[in-house]
Order: C-alpha cells, then sequence, then structure tokens
C-alpha cells in the first residue's frame, strides 16, 4: 500500500531530474561552443581556451561526485515507517580526508596554471612569413626600453606594438611609423587591421573613464584605465588572412557602453604595409586640404588692414 | 549616634534582602497598533520589521530584474532607453545588496539569536532600533533618486565614471549616502549582534555549545565590522572628490582610478561573505531537524565560517584580474581564491554527510536546502574558473561572471532565506505555511533559477558583456537571452507563491504550537510568538542540540508533564498544534 505511492513519487523525482538535465543539454548539442570560451585567432587564446577545459574536466568530475553523493543522500535516506537516523556527530578522519582532497584538486589547477602561464603571458616571436620589423618597412619595431613591470616582448624583442586608446566610446589605434611624436603615427579607429604570422603588443590606455579592451578570440580582456597601461599581445596565424575578429568594451563606461565595439582584421603582411601607406597618405592628404582650406579662410583676413578690428569684431559678435 | 547609625542599618537591611522589592504604582498599558511598532526596542518586533522592508526591497529589486530581462528578450530591443537600463541594473544590484540580502541576514539575527542563546534581549536595544531605521532611511534616500536621477554606474561605482565630470547627477551621491547609512546601521547592528552573543548566552553555552547560525551570525558581525570602514572611507573619498574639489580617483592630478577598485573590493568581497554565511548558518540549523540527525562535523563546520572570513579578507583582487596589475599579484590572489574553496567544500560535505543515513523528512524547509547545496555547489565550481586569472581574463566582466554570482547569491543565500523563512515563520507568528505553496514555490524557483542562470554561462563565453543593454544576435545570443528571460519569469512567480502563501497563512495557517518542527535549538523552548520576555525561565544548556535534550528528559520521566517546561506539550503532541495559553 506505501509502496505505490512511492515508486509513483519516485518517478515523478526522476521526470524532473530529466528535465532538467535536458534543458541543460539540449543547447549543449545546438551549438559546439556552449561550454568553452571562443578561441582561434591567436596561441594565446587558445592556451587559455586549453587551460579552461582542463578546469572543465576536474569540474565536471567535482560536480558529478558531489550531486551525486547528495542525491543519493535525499533519495536513500528518506523518512519511512521505522527507519531510525543514526545518531553520528562527526569523522575526524572523514573531515582530514575531504579537507585534503579539496586542497589537492585546487593544487593540480595551481600546477596546470603556472605550466600554462607563459605560453599566455609571454608572447611569441613573429612567424618567419610575418611582417618584416627589422627592415625599413615604415613599420617600427617594439623596443624594450618602453616596456613597463608587466609589459613583455617576444624573446627576439620585436614586435608590432600598436597604442590602442579607449574613449567614450570608441577606440583608437596608433600603428608604429618611427616617429617618436606619436601624433605623426597612422591610426584607425574602431577596426584595427594586423598583419598574419606578427606577433603584436598591444599598450592599453584610455583618455576618459576606464574601458576593457576585449577580442574574446584573441585572448583576454585587458582593462583600460585612465593613468595606467595595460599591456597583452596576439598573433594571429596565417590560416586567419582576411578574418574579422569582433569583440567590444567590456567595462561599464557610460550609456553607450554596448555600442563600443571593437574589430580587428587579420591580412597579410603585404597588405598590412599597403594599409598603412594608405592611411599616412590619406592622413597627408587631409593635412593637405585642411593647410589648404585654413589659407582660404585666413587669406581675406590677411587682406584687412587692421587686425585688432576684426578681433574685436569678433568679441562683439560672440554674446 | 543616631545619625551615624543609620547607613549600617540601611546595608544591612539591603543585605538581607534576597530579593530586590518593586513596589508598582501604576500598571503602563503597553503599547498597541502602528506605535507600538515605531517605539519598540524588542528585537522580535525589530527583527519582524527588518524581514517585512528587505522582503518590500526584494520585491522592488526583482522588478528591476524583470524589466532588465526584458529588455534583453531581443537583440537590439528598444524597451528600454540605454540611461534607464543602467539606471535599472545598478538600482538592481543596490538594493539587492545593501536593501535586501545584507539587512535581511541582520533580521534573521535579529529575530533569533537572543532566542537561540536564551537571552531577554539583544545587548543594546535602543541600538538595535536604530539600525532598523538607518537601514530605512538609507533605503528611502536611494529611492529617492528614482524622482530625480537615479545612479548609472552599477554597483561597483568605479572611478572615473562615477566622477562628476562623467554622471554630474545626484543619483551618484544619493548612492553614496545609501552606502553610508546602511553601513552605519550595519556596523552598529554588528557590534550589537557581537556584544550580545559575546555575554547574553544561557548557562552553560559555552563557545562549543552555540548554534552554528549564531557562529555564522558572529563571524558576519566581525566581516561587517572589519569591511565597513573600508567602503565609509572609499564612498567619503568619492563625495569629497565629486563636490569638493580633491582628487583621489583623478588620474588627472596624480589620483588613481584602482584606488577606488581596491577600497571598493576590499570591502565588496567579504561582502560576499557577509550575505553567504548567514545563509549557511540557516542550513547547518536546518539540515539536521529535518535529517533527524546532529549536524555532522560542528566543530569543522564552525571552523570552516571561521576560515572563511579570514580568507575572505584576502581575496578582494581577484575581482581585478584584468587591471594592471603584476603577475605575481594576480598569482597571491588566485591562490588565496583557491584556498577558500576548502573550507567552502568542508561545508558541503559536512551537510552531506549530515543527511547521510538520516530519516529526512521532505517538508519545504528541507527542500529549500536541498535546492541551496546542489545550487551553490555550481557557484562554487563556476568560482574557481573564475580564480584561475587566466581563464578569468576570459570569463570577467561577461554573462558568466552575472551567472557565477547569481548561483552564489540566488542559489546561495535567497534560497538559505527562504528556507530560514519557512522555518521560522511558525515561530515569528505562531502560524504554519502551507506544504503545498511551499513545495509549488520551491520547484517554480528552482526551475526558474536554473532556466535563468545557466544558459548565462554560455552567453558570457560567446562573448556578451555584462551591463550592455543592447546585443547583436550573433550565434545563439537571442535564443539563449530568450531562454534567460523566460525563467526569470518563472523564478519570479516562484518568488510570487511564496508572498501568497505567507499572505493566507498569516491569517489561516495551522497553529504551530511551541516546536512544530522538534527542533533543537532554545528558540523552540518557548511559544510561538514568543512573548515579550522571551523565556520565563532558561535551562541549562548540555549541548549544542539543548531541546533534544529536554525533550529526552520528558521522555524519561514517562510523558509526565513538568508544568515548568511549556514545550512539554507540544512535543508529544506535535504537529497538530497545542497552542500553550
Amino acid at each position: 500500500m506505501t509502496n505505490a505511492p512511492a515508486r509513483h513519487r519516485r518517478s515523478l523525482w526522476f521526470a524532473a531530474a530529466a528535465a532538467v538535465a535536458l534543458t541543460l543539454l539540449l543547447p549543449g548539442v545546438a551549438a559546439a561552443d556552449f561550454w568553452t570560451p571562443e578561441s582561434g585567432g591567436s596561441s594565446n587564446a587558445d592556451a587559455i581556451d586549453n587551460l579552461y577545459k582542463f578546469v572543465l574536466v576536474i569540474a565536471a568530475v567535482v560536480f558529478f561526485g558531489v550531486e551525486g553523493a547528495l542525491f543519493y543522500s535525499l533519495f536513500k535516506f528518506k523518512a519511512r515507517k521505522g527507519a531510525v537516523a543514526a545518531q553520528i556527530r562527526g569523522n575526524t578522519r572523514l573531515e582530514i580526508g575531504w579537507t585534503i582532497g579539496a586542497a589537492v584538486i585546487v593544487i593540480v589547477i595551481a600546477v596546470a596554471t603556472f605550466i600554462t602561464l607563459p605560453s599566455i603571458r609571454n608572447p611569441e616571436n613573429s612567424g618567419s612569413e610575418g611582417l618584416n620589423l627589422a627592415a625599413s618597412s615604415g613599420v617600427a619595431p617594439g623596443v624594450l626600453v618602453a616596456s613597463g613591470p608587466s609589459k613583455q616582448l617576444p624573446p627576439n624583442g620585436k614586435s608590432l606594438n600598436i597604442r590602442v586608446n579607449g574613449q567614450q566610446y570608441l577606440w583608437r589605434y596608433t600603428y608604429p611609423d618611427g616617429d617618436t611624436n606619436t601624433l605623426n603615427n597612422p591610426f584607425s579607429y574602431e577596426e584595427m587591421v594586423v598583419p598574419t604570422e606578427t606577433t603584436v603588443t598591444l599598450d592599453i590606455e584610455a583618455q576618459d573613464v576606464a574601458h576593457s579592451w576585449w577580442i574574446p578570440a584573441l585572448g583576454g580582456k585587458f582593462d583600460a584605465i585612465p593613468g595606467y597601461t595595460n599591456y597583452t599581445w596576439f598573433k594571429v596565424p596565417k590560416a586567419m588572412e582576411g578574418k574579422t575578429f569582433t569583440g567590444q568594451c567590456a567595462e561599464l563606461c557610460g550609456r553607450n557602453h554596448a555600442n563600443m565595439t571593437a574589430r580587428v582584421r587579420a591580412v597579410s603582411p603585404a597588405d598590412f604595409e599597403a594599409f598603412i601607406a594608405r592611411r599616412k597618405q590619406d592622413t597627408k592628404a587631409a593635412d593637405d586640404a585642411a593647410a589648404a582650406q585654413r589659407k582660404q579662410v585666413e587669406a581675406p583676413a590677411a587682406q584687412q588692414p587692421d587686425a585688432s578690428r576684426t578681433d574685436s569684431a569678433v568679441e562683439t559678435e560672440l554674446p | 549616634m543616631a545619625t551615624t547609625e543609620l547607613p549600617p542599618t540601611t546595608t544591612h537591611a539591603v543585605a538581607a534582602r534576597s530579593l530586590p522589592q518593586i513596589v508598582a504604582h501604576k500598571v503602563e498599558k503597553p503599547n498597541t497598533g502602528w506605535t507600538s511598532w515605531v517605539t519598540t526596542t524588542d528585537h522580535k518586533k525589530i527583527g519582524i520589521m527588518y524581514l517585512v522592508l528587505t522582503f518590500v526591497f526584494f520585491i522592488l529589486g526583482g522588478v528591476e530584474a524583470l524589466l532588465i530581462r526584458l529588455q534583453l528578450a531581443q537583440a537590439n530591443n528598444t524597451l528600454l532607453t540605454p540611461q534607464t537600463y543602467n539606471e535599472l541594473f545598478t538600482m538592481h544590484g543596490t538594493t539587492m545588496i545593501f536593501l535586501f540580502v545584507v539587512p535581511i541576514m541582520a533580521g534573521f539575527g535579529n529575530y533569533l539569536v537572543p532566542l537561540m542563546i536564551g537571552a531577554r534581549d539583544m545587548a543594546f536595544p535602543k541600538l538595535n532600533a536604530m539600525s532598523f531605521w538607518m537601514l530605512l532611511l538609507g533605503g528611502v534616500v536611494f529611492y529617492g533618486s528614482i524622482f530625480f536621477s537615479p545612479p548609472e554606474c552599477g554597483w561597483t561605482c568605479y572611478s572615473p565614471l562615477s566622477s562628476s565630470n562623467y554622471l554630474p547627477t545626484a543619483g551618484v551621491d544619493a548612492w553614496i549616502f545609501l552606502i553610508h547609512l546602511t553601513g552605519i546601521s550595519s556596523l552598529v547592528g554588528a557590534i550589537n549582534f557581537y556584544a550580545t552573543i559575546a555575554n547574553m548566552r544561557a548557562p552553560g553555552m559555552g563557545w562549543g555549545r552555540l548554534p552554528l547560525f549564531c557562529w555564522a551570525i558572529l563571524t558576519y558581525a566581525i566581516l561587517l565590522i572589519l569591511a565597513l570602514p573600508v567602503i565609509a572611507g572609499a564612498v567619503t573619498l568619492l563625495l569629497t572628490d565629486r563636490h569638493f574639489g580633491t582628487h583621489f580617483y583623478d588620474p588627472s592630478s596624480g589620483g588613481s582610478p584602482l584606488l577606488w577598485q581596491h577600497l571598493f573590493w576590499f570591502f565588496g568581497h567579504p561582502e560576499v561573505y557577509i550575505m553567504i554565511l548567514p545563509g549557511f548558518g540557516i542550513v547547518s540549523e536546518i539540515l539536521p531537524v529535518f535529517a533527524r540527525k546532529p549536524i555532522f562535523g560542528y566543530k569543522a563546520i564552525a571552523a570552516a565560517t571561521v576560515v572563511i572570513a579570514f580568507l575572505g579578507l584576502l581575496v578582494w583582487a581577484h575581482h581585478m584580474f584584468a587591471t594592471p596589475s603584476p603577475t605575481i599579484v594576480l598569482v597571491f590572489f588566485m591562490m588565496s581564491s583557491f584556498l577558500i574553496a576548502v573550507p567552502t567544500g568542508v561545508k558541503i560535505f559536512n551537510w552531506i554527510a549530515t543527511l547521510w543515513r538520516g530519516t529526512i523528512e521532505y517538508k519545504t524547509p528541507l527542500l529549500f536546502c536541498a535546492g541551496f547545496i546542489g545550487t551553490f555547489l555550481i557557484g562554487g565550481i563556476t568560482g574557481v574558473f573564475l580564480a584561475v586569472f587566466p581563464v578569468d581574463w576570459q570569463l570577467t566582466d561577461t554573462y558568466f561572471v552575472v551567472a557565477h554570482l547569481h548561483y552564489v547569491l540566488v542559489g546561495g543565500s535567497v534560497f538559505t532565506i527562504f528556507a530560514g523563512i519557512y522555518f521560522w515563520f511558525p515561530k515569528i507568528t505562531g502560524r504554519m505555511l502551507g506544504e503545498g505553496l511551499g513545495k509549488a514555490s520551491f520547484w517554480l524557483m528552482l526551475v526558474g533559477f536554473h532556466t535563468t542562470f545557466f544558459v548565462q554561462h554560455a552567453i558570457g563565453l560567446d562573448g556578451m558583456p555584462r551591463r550592455i543593454y543592447e546585443y547583436d544576435d550573433v550565434g545563439n545570443l537571442e535564443l539563449y537571452n530568450l531562454i534567460s528571460t523566460v525563467g526569470s519569469f518563472i523564478l519570479a512567480l516562484g518568488i510570487g507563491v511564496t508572498v501568497v502563501n505567507v499572505y493566507v497563512s498569516l491569517k489561516k495557517g495551522a497553529i504551530a504550537g511551541p516546536d512544530p518542527w522538534k527542533g533543537n535549538t532554545l528558540e523552540w523552548y518557548t511559544q510561538s510568538p514568543p512573548p515579550a520576555n522571551n523565556f520565563d525561565s532558561v535551562p541549562r544548556i548540555r549541548s549544542v542540540e539543548p531541546m533534544k535534550d529536554i525533550r529526552r528528559q520528558i521522555a524519561r520521566q514517562g510523558e509526565s508533564l513538568e508544568p515548568r517546561v511549556p514545550v512539554a506539550s507540544a512535543s508529544t503532541a506535535p504537529e497538530q498544534g497545542l497552542q500553550p495559553s
């Protein structure tokens, strides 16, 4: 008599558990990257992905072990007629055992992190098919002298060093061209163009509020904080040539935070040099046009016999 | 001679009297109606006011959350403006943390700590009342800002976004005053808890016999005392930066935005444990009652509580792994965050061991506790992911973190709060909450919660940052977000069922009697609801489960009712409930 409702209730439990499991698993079937971060654009992003997967495996073991023990206890030790609870108050050996067990798990994860860390933190050398940073390509390599406490350059000391500047609500990229006055360097907004097989180091800064630089497939995010410079790097493999990686600001920076997007377009080194040349040409053309316009505006003013009179005229007009 | 003799005779007379003699000239009628609540210094009334007020804020914060989820239900939705959206998540986070989880724990502590340790009231009843009214003031000041311009810098209010250059409106100032007022409230309350637990325990209740909930509240109090002055200082600097021309956080004048982040998280991370440790305490009280078994590893759980609190003070910069910080700093905070997983794991193992070989009764409080363990475990595990700083570089500031923190604070704190509501409602009101509605509420909340937040891990892994008011439908983002939104309404429905349950049960619930659950701790020794003086007599405490001792003693006396022990009547006829007159 008591058996039938108990069995009925148990089947209800299993149905509920199965429903929960299904809702958890269904999207997993639908999308391969349901469980893991983005990667594929750079070796450090891949290394983070691998480290994540390692932790995920350990986490799954812990998850199923502990949830299993919990659900087993909940089902097995349900109050039944005549059942008497064991009056156990503790077990020192068990306490020591699972303390050590938990400690071992986190030590294993820590060791794995330390083993993987150099491949994530330290930039690699550029590939042989990358941009020739030594030659007079119009692109200057990053220099060790400029590196701060957490800035790292590849072992050979050569990288394409791009300055990333976060501002409400866009990103500005300044490419090196050997000119020490960075105002003269080629630049672009929102879309960064980089050569493949070339180690790109980033100096990340912000000029108003805090932002965070993040292109998921190229590695982790690094905050752009006013008054500080943050550093990261990536190297897009040749196979990714022509691909554009997207990302967006990851630190709340105001009302249009959602629209502060960033793109990184990987091109061949030759195309990159062409891009830089074109940017410089465009900038020069724009400068020239501005200079011509200024001359045009200033020319009539220069014909005025008395400059001070025009000044006062302007002033009186202002209010 | 007569004059010199007078003092000795009076002292003699005083010494001879065995009891102080009180002559009543007039008996004042106790206050009734609303004035009895406004003027009260009774810990139980203050506790009830805490519970009710914080639950109102919980509903407000919940409505804000539903609006957020509605906006995100579709890609590129235009339901809310970016400004409103930013205001909503700022209000939601601030409300849930400062006006709900932290103070509702104070509410439980207020109501239960004196009862659990056999005290008449808190150590400082008037300060206790002040704590409550400061909380109310903080809430009013903060919610007042919705009539002009609510803050829109997130509950973290990172500098320089929170400076007057970027947010000149007074919303940030309202937020600052909320921090100050609720901070004073919590600080005064924490000192009160500490003094009460340290000094007013029943005879025989040594530290080894203190209920685990009181251990949790004691640790909660110590963490508040250590962490709150830091945030009070930090927001004061922000206030002077905003209005009095200082430059503490202004990089253009030698200040540092990172200073804000360090100060904020030095408070902010202990705050997480401030929110979760009392929940751990609630679970540690409820599980043994419904497993009909002593708590497994009392000392281990108490020790783990203290260790978590200590380590909780050393992990703050794991919120800042993406900031420009030296690698050695990242390594330190990764290791300290790992360490904290160990005592947390110990607690989970002890709870499961408490269920092991018990006879588990599936009442609503037990269901919420079981749901808590299963859910919180996921939050703990994703916390380990986030502690690995290279992995955190991918996950921080995304929906993965949003999922993680809700697994910890909803799956953790909120589930324990609901367990506590169902467990102690009979003590507070004298009536039981309906079991049917309770179980319905639990299942709706559990399913709704996991539907809302599990998929958010994937949303974050797919590259969606938190705090954005719109997103493009890349991959499955829109589908995942829609699932999450549907889940949030199921969760809200579950909470609504409990609200209905409370409303119905207040008038029609079964009469509880002093000890409906066969509890272990002293609050079940007195009537439900307890009289103003709590106890007429307090028994000598001989173990961590004084009520079990008393029941055993009564059983040994052959069911003979002892008139001095009011609970005897209930323990012989539980559930049906004999209400002592």
